[in-house]
Protein backbone atom coordinates (compact mmCIF):
# COMPACT_ATOMS: atom_id res chain seq x y z
CA UNK A 1 0.00 0.00 0.00
CA UNK A 2 3.02 2.27 0.59
CA UNK A 3 3.82 2.33 -3.08
CA UNK A 4 0.35 3.41 -4.17
CA UNK A 5 0.99 6.29 -6.56
CA UNK A 6 -0.83 9.59 -6.50
CA UNK A 7 -2.43 8.71 -9.81
CA UNK A 8 -3.85 5.47 -8.40
CA UNK A 9 -5.30 7.37 -5.44
CA UNK A 10 -7.03 9.82 -7.75
CA UNK A 11 -8.15 7.04 -10.10
CA UNK A 12 -9.79 5.28 -7.15
CA UNK A 13 -11.61 8.46 -6.17
CA UNK A 14 -12.85 9.39 -9.64
CA UNK A 15 -13.52 5.75 -10.53
CA UNK A 16 -15.65 5.31 -7.42
CA UNK A 17 -17.54 8.52 -8.25
CA UNK A 18 -18.23 7.23 -11.78
CA UNK A 19 -19.23 3.82 -10.41
CA UNK A 20 -21.61 5.52 -8.00
CA UNK A 21 -23.25 7.81 -10.55
CA UNK A 22 -23.74 5.03 -13.11
CA UNK A 23 -24.96 2.54 -10.53
CA UNK A 24 -27.25 4.93 -8.73
CA UNK A 25 -28.84 7.01 -11.45
CA UNK A 26 -28.59 5.06 -14.69
CA UNK A 27 -30.84 2.05 -14.94
CA UNK A 28 -31.54 0.08 -18.09
CA UNK A 29 -34.10 -2.58 -17.23
CA UNK A 30 -33.44 -6.11 -18.42
CA UNK A 31 -36.15 -7.43 -20.74
CA UNK A 32 -38.33 -10.24 -19.33
CA UNK A 33 -36.72 -10.22 -15.88
CA UNK A 34 -38.54 -7.91 -13.47
CA UNK A 35 -36.59 -5.72 -11.05
CA UNK A 36 -33.20 -6.25 -12.63
CA UNK A 37 -31.12 -3.69 -14.45
CA UNK A 38 -27.97 -3.77 -16.51
CA UNK A 39 -25.20 -2.51 -14.30
CA UNK A 40 -23.20 -0.24 -16.58
CA UNK A 41 -20.79 0.52 -13.77
CA UNK A 42 -19.10 -2.87 -14.17
CA UNK A 43 -18.06 -1.98 -17.71
CA UNK A 44 -16.32 1.12 -16.40
CA UNK A 45 -14.87 -0.80 -13.44
CA UNK A 46 -13.43 -3.34 -15.89
CA UNK A 47 -11.75 -0.56 -17.85
CA UNK A 48 -10.36 1.18 -14.76
CA UNK A 49 -9.14 -2.12 -13.28
CA UNK A 50 -7.35 -2.96 -16.53
CA UNK A 51 -5.81 0.53 -16.69
CA UNK A 52 -4.88 1.16 -13.07
CA UNK A 53 -4.34 -2.34 -11.71
CA UNK A 54 -5.85 -4.72 -9.15
CA UNK A 55 -5.64 -2.48 -6.07
CA UNK A 56 -7.46 0.33 -7.85
CA UNK A 57 -10.04 -2.15 -9.13
CA UNK A 58 -10.59 -3.57 -5.66
CA UNK A 59 -11.03 -0.19 -4.02
CA UNK A 60 -13.19 1.33 -6.76
CA UNK A 61 -15.53 -1.65 -6.49
CA UNK A 62 -15.56 -1.52 -2.71
CA UNK A 63 -15.94 2.24 -2.23
CA UNK A 64 -18.30 2.74 -5.17
CA UNK A 65 -20.62 -0.08 -4.20
CA UNK A 66 -20.61 0.92 -0.53
CA UNK A 67 -21.59 4.47 -1.48
CA UNK A 68 -24.42 3.18 -3.70
CA UNK A 69 -25.74 0.97 -0.92
CA UNK A 70 -25.43 3.74 1.68
CA UNK A 71 -27.34 6.13 -0.55
CA UNK A 72 -30.20 3.62 -0.58
CA UNK A 73 -29.97 3.22 3.18
CA UNK A 74 -28.12 0.09 4.22
CA UNK A 75 -25.02 -1.72 2.98
CA UNK A 76 -25.21 -5.36 1.86
CA UNK A 77 -21.63 -6.40 2.59
CA UNK A 78 -21.58 -9.72 0.76
CA UNK A 79 -22.38 -8.08 -2.57
CA UNK A 80 -20.07 -5.14 -1.92
CA UNK A 81 -17.21 -7.57 -1.41
CA UNK A 82 -18.21 -9.35 -4.62
CA UNK A 83 -17.86 -6.05 -6.52
CA UNK A 84 -14.48 -5.48 -4.91
CA UNK A 85 -13.46 -9.02 -5.82
CA UNK A 86 -14.47 -8.44 -9.45
CA UNK A 87 -12.29 -5.30 -9.60
CA UNK A 88 -9.35 -7.11 -8.03
CA UNK A 89 -9.51 -10.16 -10.30
CA UNK A 90 -10.06 -8.17 -13.49
CA UNK A 91 -7.11 -6.00 -12.51
CA UNK A 92 -4.94 -9.06 -11.91
CA UNK A 93 -5.86 -10.85 -15.12
CA UNK A 94 -6.13 -7.87 -17.43
CA UNK A 95 -3.16 -5.84 -16.25
CA UNK A 96 -1.15 -7.25 -19.15
CA UNK A 97 -3.21 -5.14 -21.53
CA UNK A 98 -1.27 -2.09 -22.56
CA UNK A 99 -4.06 0.33 -23.38
CA UNK A 100 -1.80 3.35 -23.02
CA UNK A 101 0.22 2.32 -26.07
CA UNK A 102 -2.89 2.09 -28.21
CA UNK A 103 -2.70 -1.64 -28.94
CA UNK A 104 -6.12 -3.24 -28.65
CA UNK A 105 -6.78 -5.88 -31.30
CA UNK A 106 -8.59 -9.21 -31.35
CA UNK A 107 -6.15 -10.84 -28.96
CA UNK A 108 -6.55 -8.11 -26.36
CA UNK A 109 -10.34 -8.15 -26.68
CA UNK A 110 -10.26 -11.90 -26.06
CA UNK A 111 -7.92 -11.52 -23.06
CA UNK A 112 -10.07 -8.83 -21.48
CA UNK A 113 -13.30 -10.73 -21.99
CA UNK A 114 -11.97 -14.01 -20.66
CA UNK A 115 -10.60 -12.11 -17.66
CA UNK A 116 -13.88 -10.33 -16.98
CA UNK A 117 -16.06 -13.42 -17.43
CA UNK A 118 -13.86 -15.44 -15.06
CA UNK A 119 -13.81 -12.57 -12.56
CA UNK A 120 -17.60 -12.20 -12.71
CA UNK A 121 -18.10 -15.95 -12.33
CA UNK A 122 -15.92 -16.08 -9.22
CA UNK A 123 -17.45 -12.94 -7.73
CA UNK A 124 -21.13 -13.69 -8.24
CA UNK A 125 -21.24 -17.49 -8.19
CA UNK A 126 -18.69 -18.07 -5.43
CA UNK A 127 -18.04 -14.94 -3.33
CA UNK A 128 -21.48 -13.30 -3.14
CA UNK A 129 -23.58 -16.43 -2.49
CA UNK A 130 -20.88 -17.91 -0.25
CA UNK A 131 -20.88 -14.84 1.99
CA UNK A 132 -24.69 -14.66 1.87
CA UNK A 133 -24.84 -18.20 3.23
CA UNK A 134 -22.09 -17.62 5.82
CA UNK A 135 -23.21 -14.21 7.04
CA UNK A 136 -26.94 -14.12 6.48
CA UNK A 137 -27.62 -17.91 6.57
CA UNK A 138 -29.73 -17.50 3.46
CA UNK A 139 -31.30 -20.28 1.51
CA UNK A 140 -28.74 -21.93 -0.76
CA UNK A 141 -30.98 -22.25 -3.81
CA UNK A 142 -32.02 -18.61 -3.68
CA UNK A 143 -28.56 -17.07 -3.41
CA UNK A 144 -27.11 -19.19 -6.18
CA UNK A 145 -30.01 -18.36 -8.49
CA UNK A 146 -29.58 -14.66 -7.64
CA UNK A 147 -25.81 -14.81 -8.05
CA UNK A 148 -25.99 -16.61 -11.38
CA UNK A 149 -28.46 -14.09 -12.82
CA UNK A 150 -26.39 -11.15 -11.58
CA UNK A 151 -23.15 -12.70 -12.83
CA UNK A 152 -24.47 -13.41 -16.33
CA UNK A 153 -26.02 -9.94 -16.70
CA UNK A 154 -22.92 -8.20 -15.42
CA UNK A 155 -20.69 -10.25 -17.70
CA UNK A 156 -22.84 -9.27 -20.72
CA UNK A 157 -22.76 -5.59 -19.70
CA UNK A 158 -19.03 -5.61 -19.05
CA UNK A 159 -18.42 -7.46 -22.31
CA UNK A 160 -20.31 -4.93 -24.41
CA UNK A 161 -19.63 -1.68 -22.57
CA UNK A 162 -16.08 -2.49 -21.44
CA UNK A 163 -14.94 -3.66 -24.87
CA UNK A 164 -16.45 -0.67 -26.67
CA UNK A 165 -14.84 1.71 -24.16
CA UNK A 166 -11.43 0.06 -24.46
CA UNK A 167 -11.51 0.04 -28.24
CA UNK A 168 -12.41 3.69 -28.32
CA UNK A 169 -9.87 4.63 -25.66
CA UNK A 170 -7.02 2.79 -27.34
CA UNK A 171 -7.82 4.64 -30.58
CA UNK A 172 -7.23 7.95 -28.82
CA UNK A 173 -3.70 6.88 -27.90
CA UNK A 174 -0.78 7.11 -30.25
CA UNK A 175 0.59 3.70 -31.20
CA UNK A 176 4.13 2.87 -30.26
CA UNK A 177 6.42 3.24 -33.24
CA UNK A 178 3.84 5.08 -35.26
CA UNK A 179 6.38 7.69 -36.29
CA UNK A 180 8.69 6.91 -39.17
CA UNK A 181 12.05 8.44 -39.73
CA UNK A 182 12.31 9.59 -43.31
CA UNK B 1 -32.79 14.33 -10.89
CA UNK B 2 -34.37 15.50 -7.69
CA UNK B 3 -36.97 12.76 -7.77
CA UNK B 4 -34.42 10.11 -6.96
CA UNK B 5 -32.17 12.26 -4.87
CA UNK B 6 -29.82 10.15 -2.83
CA UNK B 7 -29.74 10.30 0.95
CA UNK B 8 -27.39 12.95 2.19
CA UNK B 9 -26.24 14.87 5.23
CA UNK B 10 -28.93 16.68 7.25
CA UNK B 11 -27.38 19.08 9.74
CA UNK B 12 -29.20 19.20 13.12
CA UNK B 13 -28.42 20.00 16.71
CA UNK B 14 -28.31 16.62 18.42
CA UNK B 15 -26.09 14.32 20.42
CA UNK B 16 -25.74 12.03 17.42
CA UNK B 17 -24.58 14.89 15.23
CA UNK B 18 -22.10 16.08 17.83
CA UNK B 19 -20.35 12.72 17.96
CA UNK B 20 -17.11 12.75 16.00
CA UNK B 21 -17.16 11.13 12.57
CA UNK B 22 -14.66 8.54 13.74
CA UNK B 23 -16.92 7.45 16.59
CA UNK B 24 -19.93 7.23 14.29
CA UNK B 25 -18.05 5.23 11.67
CA UNK B 26 -16.65 2.84 14.28
CA UNK B 27 -20.09 2.51 15.91
CA UNK B 28 -21.72 1.76 12.56
CA UNK B 29 -19.11 -0.84 11.58
CA UNK B 30 -19.15 -2.61 14.96
CA UNK B 31 -22.93 -2.51 15.06
CA UNK B 32 -23.39 -4.00 11.60
CA UNK B 33 -20.78 -6.68 12.33
CA UNK B 34 -22.69 -7.62 15.47
CA UNK B 35 -25.94 -7.82 13.50
CA UNK B 36 -24.26 -9.90 10.82
CA UNK B 37 -22.88 -12.43 13.29
CA UNK B 38 -25.95 -13.21 15.31
CA UNK B 39 -29.34 -14.67 14.50
CA UNK B 40 -30.51 -14.37 18.10
CA UNK B 41 -34.02 -12.96 17.98
CA UNK B 42 -33.80 -11.26 21.37
CA UNK B 43 -30.56 -9.46 20.63
CA UNK B 44 -31.70 -8.39 17.16
CA UNK B 45 -34.99 -7.07 18.56
CA UNK B 46 -33.12 -5.15 21.26
CA UNK B 47 -30.77 -3.71 18.63
CA UNK B 48 -33.72 -2.64 16.49
CA UNK B 49 -35.33 -0.85 19.41
CA UNK B 50 -32.05 0.82 20.39
CA UNK B 51 -31.58 1.91 16.80
CA UNK B 52 -35.02 3.46 16.69
CA UNK B 53 -34.40 5.26 19.98
CA UNK B 54 -31.11 6.65 18.62
CA UNK B 55 -32.98 7.73 15.52
CA UNK B 56 -35.52 9.69 17.52
CA UNK B 57 -32.72 11.27 19.57
CA UNK B 58 -31.08 12.52 16.36
CA UNK B 59 -34.03 14.83 15.58
CA UNK B 60 -34.21 13.56 12.03
CA UNK B 61 -37.85 13.13 11.22
CA UNK B 62 -39.22 9.92 9.80
CA UNK B 63 -40.83 11.64 6.85
CA UNK B 64 -37.44 12.89 5.71
CA UNK B 65 -36.37 9.32 5.06
CA UNK B 66 -39.78 8.00 4.02
CA UNK B 67 -38.72 7.32 0.43
CA UNK B 68 -35.63 5.37 1.45
CA UNK B 69 -37.57 3.42 4.07
CA UNK B 70 -40.31 2.41 1.66
CA UNK B 71 -37.73 1.37 -0.91
CA UNK B 72 -35.89 -0.76 1.62
CA UNK B 73 -39.08 -2.33 2.91
CA UNK B 74 -39.98 -3.38 -0.64
CA UNK B 75 -36.49 -4.79 -1.09
CA UNK B 76 -36.64 -6.73 2.18
CA UNK B 77 -40.10 -8.09 1.46
CA UNK B 78 -39.01 -9.16 -2.03
CA UNK B 79 -36.07 -10.92 -0.44
CA UNK B 80 -38.28 -12.68 2.08
CA UNK B 81 -40.61 -13.74 -0.70
CA UNK B 82 -37.71 -15.01 -2.81
CA UNK B 83 -36.40 -17.09 0.10
CA UNK B 84 -39.82 -18.67 0.54
CA UNK B 85 -40.13 -19.24 -3.20
CA UNK B 86 -36.78 -20.97 -3.55
CA UNK B 87 -36.69 -22.92 -0.32
CA UNK B 88 -39.97 -23.04 1.60
CA UNK B 89 -38.39 -25.39 4.15
CA UNK B 90 -35.55 -23.01 5.11
CA UNK B 91 -36.96 -22.74 8.65
CA UNK B 92 -36.89 -26.50 9.16
CA UNK B 93 -33.43 -26.57 7.66
CA UNK B 94 -32.25 -24.05 10.27
CA UNK B 95 -34.21 -25.06 13.37
CA UNK B 96 -34.52 -28.81 12.79
CA UNK B 97 -38.21 -29.20 13.61
CA UNK B 98 -41.41 -28.79 11.62
CA UNK B 99 -44.74 -27.42 12.82
CA UNK B 100 -47.02 -27.01 9.81
CA UNK B 101 -49.59 -24.23 10.10
CA UNK B 102 -51.01 -24.22 6.61
CA UNK B 103 -50.13 -26.62 3.80
CA UNK B 104 -50.36 -24.88 0.44
CA UNK B 105 -49.56 -26.83 -2.73
CA UNK B 106 -46.73 -29.10 -3.91
CA UNK B 107 -43.75 -28.51 -1.59
CA UNK B 108 -45.01 -25.17 -0.34
CA UNK B 109 -46.32 -25.04 3.19
CA UNK B 110 -46.28 -22.40 5.86
CA UNK B 111 -44.52 -23.66 8.95
CA UNK B 112 -43.87 -21.95 12.26
CA UNK B 113 -40.14 -22.42 11.71
CA UNK B 114 -40.12 -20.70 8.34
CA UNK B 115 -42.17 -17.79 9.62
CA UNK B 116 -39.79 -17.47 12.56
CA UNK B 117 -36.75 -17.65 10.28
CA UNK B 118 -38.22 -14.93 8.05
CA UNK B 119 -38.94 -12.80 11.11
CA UNK B 120 -35.29 -13.14 12.14
CA UNK B 121 -34.14 -12.26 8.65
CA UNK B 122 -36.31 -9.16 8.79
CA UNK B 123 -34.91 -8.22 12.21
CA UNK B 124 -31.37 -8.57 10.86
CA UNK B 125 -32.20 -5.75 8.47
CA UNK B 126 -34.18 -3.63 10.88
CA UNK B 127 -31.35 -3.79 13.43
CA UNK B 128 -28.92 -2.18 10.98
CA UNK B 129 -31.10 0.18 8.94
CA UNK B 130 -31.69 2.91 11.59
CA UNK B 131 -27.99 3.01 12.49
CA UNK B 132 -26.91 3.02 8.84
CA UNK B 133 -29.38 5.81 8.06
CA UNK B 134 -28.09 7.80 11.02
CA UNK B 135 -24.53 7.33 9.88
CA UNK B 136 -25.36 8.71 6.42
CA UNK B 137 -27.67 11.50 7.56
CA UNK B 138 -25.73 12.72 10.58
CA UNK B 139 -22.14 12.58 9.34
CA UNK B 140 -20.72 15.59 7.57
CA UNK B 141 -19.18 14.24 4.33
CA UNK B 142 -16.08 16.35 4.79
CA UNK B 143 -15.47 14.59 8.07
CA UNK B 144 -15.70 11.20 6.43
CA UNK B 145 -12.12 10.95 5.17
CA UNK B 146 -10.83 12.05 8.55
CA UNK B 147 -12.93 9.38 10.25
CA UNK B 148 -11.53 6.69 7.98
CA UNK B 149 -8.04 7.81 8.95
CA UNK B 150 -9.27 7.82 12.54
CA UNK B 151 -10.09 4.11 12.53
CA UNK B 152 -6.68 3.30 11.10
CA UNK B 153 -7.27 3.19 7.34
CA UNK B 154 -4.34 4.45 5.27
CA UNK B 155 -4.80 8.16 4.61
CA UNK B 156 -4.37 7.60 0.88
CA UNK B 157 -7.53 5.50 0.83
CA UNK B 158 -9.27 8.05 3.02
CA UNK B 159 -8.28 10.71 0.54
CA UNK B 160 -9.54 8.60 -2.38
CA UNK B 161 -12.93 8.32 -0.66
CA UNK B 162 -12.95 12.07 -0.05
CA UNK B 163 -12.22 12.62 -3.74
CA UNK B 164 -15.07 10.29 -4.68
CA UNK B 165 -17.50 12.23 -2.51
CA UNK B 166 -16.18 15.53 -3.85
CA UNK B 167 -16.51 14.54 -7.52
CA UNK B 168 -19.83 12.69 -7.45
CA UNK B 169 -21.82 15.91 -8.20
CA UNK B 170 -19.36 16.86 -10.97
CA UNK B 171 -19.56 13.46 -12.63
CA UNK B 172 -23.32 13.53 -12.30
CA UNK B 173 -23.49 16.91 -13.99
CA UNK B 174 -21.16 15.75 -16.77
CA UNK B 175 -23.30 12.68 -17.29
CA UNK B 176 -26.42 14.81 -17.51
CA UNK B 177 -24.88 17.23 -20.03
CA UNK B 178 -23.44 14.50 -22.22
CA UNK B 179 -26.62 12.49 -22.25
CA UNK B 180 -28.64 15.57 -23.27
CA UNK B 181 -26.15 16.37 -26.03
CA UNK B 182 -26.30 12.80 -27.33
CA UNK B 183 -30.07 12.77 -27.15
CA UNK B 184 -30.08 15.90 -29.29
CA UNK B 185 -28.08 13.88 -31.82
CA UNK B 186 -30.75 11.19 -31.78
CA UNK B 187 -29.26 8.65 -29.42
CA UNK B 188 -32.07 7.37 -27.29
CA UNK B 189 -31.61 5.96 -23.82
CA UNK B 190 -35.24 5.95 -22.81
CA UNK B 191 -37.58 2.98 -22.75
CA UNK B 192 -38.60 3.34 -26.37
CA UNK B 193 -35.64 1.39 -27.66
CA UNK B 194 -34.74 -2.26 -27.24
CA UNK B 195 -32.62 -3.10 -24.25
CA UNK B 196 -29.54 -4.12 -26.22
CA UNK B 197 -29.72 -1.04 -28.44
CA UNK B 198 -29.91 1.02 -25.27
CA UNK B 199 -26.91 -0.80 -23.88
CA UNK B 200 -24.93 -0.01 -27.02
CA UNK B 201 -26.23 3.57 -27.05
CA UNK B 202 -25.16 4.02 -23.45
CA UNK B 203 -21.58 3.50 -24.59
CA UNK B 204 -21.98 6.67 -26.66
CA UNK B 205 -22.58 8.54 -23.42
CA UNK B 206 -20.07 6.61 -21.38
CA UNK B 207 -17.21 7.21 -23.77
CA UNK B 208 -17.05 11.01 -23.44
CA UNK B 209 -17.77 10.63 -19.73
CA UNK B 210 -14.91 8.17 -19.20
CA UNK B 211 -12.51 10.17 -21.35
CA UNK B 212 -13.28 13.39 -19.49
CA UNK B 213 -12.88 11.50 -16.21
CA UNK B 214 -9.48 10.20 -17.31
CA UNK B 215 -8.46 13.75 -18.20
CA UNK B 216 -9.70 14.83 -14.80
CA UNK B 217 -7.60 12.14 -13.10
CA UNK B 218 -4.59 13.52 -14.94
CA UNK B 219 -5.26 17.11 -13.81
CA UNK B 220 -6.01 16.26 -10.20
CA UNK B 221 -3.10 13.89 -9.75
CA UNK B 222 -0.72 16.45 -11.25
CA UNK B 223 -2.02 19.10 -8.87
CA UNK B 224 -1.68 16.75 -5.91
CA UNK B 225 1.79 15.67 -6.93
CA UNK B 226 2.88 19.30 -7.22
CA UNK B 227 1.72 19.87 -3.66
CA UNK B 228 3.70 16.86 -2.46
CA UNK B 229 0.83 14.51 -1.69
CA UNK B 230 1.99 11.20 -0.27
CA UNK B 231 5.40 12.41 0.78
CA UNK B 232 4.86 11.77 4.47
CA UNK B 233 3.57 8.74 6.31
CA UNK B 234 0.93 10.72 8.15
CA UNK B 235 -1.39 13.56 7.41
CA UNK B 236 -3.55 15.83 9.47
CA UNK B 237 -7.19 16.68 8.75
CA UNK B 238 -8.75 20.09 9.11
CA UNK B 239 -12.10 18.69 10.30
CA UNK B 240 -10.75 16.04 12.65
CA UNK B 241 -11.94 16.53 16.22
CA UNK B 242 -10.51 14.97 19.37
CA UNK B 243 -12.54 12.27 21.14
CA UNK B 244 -14.75 13.43 23.98
CA UNK B 245 -16.53 11.45 26.64
CA UNK B 246 -19.67 10.85 24.56
CA UNK B 247 -17.53 9.36 21.78
CA UNK B 248 -15.99 6.86 24.19
CA UNK B 249 -19.48 6.02 25.51
CA UNK B 250 -20.76 5.36 21.97
CA UNK B 251 -17.73 3.21 21.26
CA UNK B 252 -18.21 1.27 24.49
CA UNK B 253 -21.88 0.60 23.67
CA UNK B 254 -21.04 -0.68 20.20
CA UNK B 255 -18.25 -2.88 21.56
CA UNK B 256 -20.63 -4.19 24.22
CA UNK B 257 -23.22 -5.17 21.60
CA UNK B 258 -20.55 -6.88 19.52
CA UNK B 259 -19.25 -8.74 22.57
CA UNK B 260 -22.80 -9.80 23.44
CA UNK B 261 -23.39 -11.03 19.91
CA UNK B 262 -20.12 -13.00 19.94
CA UNK B 263 -20.71 -14.23 23.47
CA UNK B 264 -24.21 -15.55 22.74
CA UNK B 265 -22.94 -17.38 19.67
CA UNK B 266 -19.98 -18.93 21.47
CA UNK B 267 -21.91 -19.80 24.64
CA UNK B 268 -24.60 -21.73 22.80
CA UNK B 269 -22.39 -22.97 19.99
CA UNK B 270 -24.98 -21.73 17.51
CA UNK B 271 -26.02 -18.41 16.01
CA UNK B 272 -29.71 -19.18 16.35
CA UNK B 273 -32.15 -18.66 19.18
CA UNK B 274 -34.33 -21.75 18.96
CA UNK B 275 -37.74 -21.61 20.65
CA UNK B 276 -38.81 -24.93 19.12
CA UNK B 277 -36.64 -27.15 21.33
Amino acid sequence: MKKMSVKTVVAIGIGAALFFVLGRFVAIPVPFVPNTTFNLQYGVLGLFAAMFGPIAGLLIGFVGHTLIDLSWGSPWWSWILASACFGLLTGLFASKLDLESGVFGKKEILTFNIAQVVAHAISWIVVAPGLDILVYAESVEKVFAQGAVAGILNAITTGIVGTVLMLAYSKTRTKKGSLNKE
Amino acid sequence: MSKNAALSYLPRQSVVHRLTGTAKLAFFLLWSTAAMLTYDTRLLAAMTITGLVLFSVSRIRLREVKGALIFMMILVLLNLFAIFLFSPDQGTHVYGTKHVILPLFWRYEITQETLFYLLNFFLKYSAVIPVALLFILATNPSEFAASLAGIGVSYKIGYAVALALRYIPDVQRDFHNISQAQQARGIDLSGKDKAFTRLKNSAAILLPLVLSSLARIETISNAMELRGFGKHKKRSWYVQRPFERRDWVALAIALGVLALSLGLTLAKGSRYFNPFQ
